[in-house]
């Protein structure tokens, strides 16, 4: 990892990252959404609402994802001082609010015609709430931590105690057992019918590609402000 | 109930803001790296 402490050589690789990672985000996304409602038929139980999964569930995995990532940049921040850790874990924290929000607002939008609300006070449901909270709280302290100038570590060990709320969401269907279904997929199989799982599983691809490259442009768009800072100052001691 | 109006209306969510996101950092990449540029080029 530290390879790529220096940003220089991280910008060489990110940069045409960014757009790969974009291009080939935006194909798969189009294709498996669009698959998603005109080719997979309907669940026999929950009918065409089915189709909501295609956008829910990758951002509830994204969501989650983000602050995973949040808490091992904030493990090398903490450990091993890698001075592109903080830039990582102030750039993964909107899109992983984001797509905490989507999974919030679609998971809603899919209970009022499957349960016959748009919200119940339930594990899986409240555990997720409380990542999108702990989204918006990482945001704006890692934000008053840079604008002090501060090396962000009081962000880092509040991404790092936040991380404790990913197992919850992940057992709290088989904790609580409320509203919210079990685990449909796992490492192990699938209980879903594969002409139903196929474009989730490219819509999943999808939208990962599509979180990678806004993170990175996030990275980028941190490193250059730094950049720009540096030589400002250089500039007004001169 | 009509589901295709739920289904309509949770694909335009999670496609509004995830178009959102993309070009909020877009703008927000370019605009900081084109002034860094136009520092380093004075």
């Amino acid at each position: 990892m530290h390879r790529f402490a220096n940003p220089a050589r991280f910008l060489k690789i990110a940069r045409p990252a960014t757009a790969w990672l974009l291009g080939v985000g935006l194909v798969l996304t189009t294709f498996a959404l669009a698959a998603g409602l005109a080719l997979t038929p309907p669940d026999y139980l929950q009918g065409e609402t089915v189709r909501i999964m295609y956008v829910h569930v990758p951002a509830a995995w994204l969501g989650m994802a983000g602050w995973a990532g949040i808490a091992a940049a904030s493990i090398s921040q903490l450990v091993w001082r890698h001075p592109l850790a903080a830039v990582a874990g102030r750039a993964t924290a909107p899109a992983g609010a984001t797509f905490a929000a989507i999974c919030l607002i679609t998971g809603s939008i899919w209970g009022r015609p499957t349960w016959g609300t748009w919200w119940e006070w339930d594990g899986r449901l409240t555990s997720m709430l409380i990542l999108f909270f702990l989204y918006l709280g990482y945001i704006g302290l890692a934000g008053a931590e840079k604008e002090r100038g501060g090396e962000g570590r009081l962000a880092a060990l509040f991404g790092l105690v936040g991380a404790i709320n990913l197992p919850i969401i992940h057992y709290s269907v088989l904790w609580w057992r409320t509203l919210h279904q079990g685990q449909s997929l796992s490492l192990e199989g699938s209980t879903i019918a594969f002409s139903i799982v196929w474009p989730l599983l490219l819509s999943a691809l999808g939208f990962t590609c599509i979180f990678g490259a806004a993170v990175l442009m996030r990275m980028r768009a941190e490193l250059a402000e730094v950049k720009l800072e540096a030589r400002m100052r250089r500039a007004a001691a001169e | 109930m009509n589901p295709w109006s739920f289904v309509m209306a949770a694909y335009a969510v999670a496609l509004t803001a995830t178009v959102g996101l993309l070009l909020w950092a877009y703008v927000s990449m370019r605009k900081a790296e084109a002034a860094a540029d136009e520092l380093k080029r004075k």
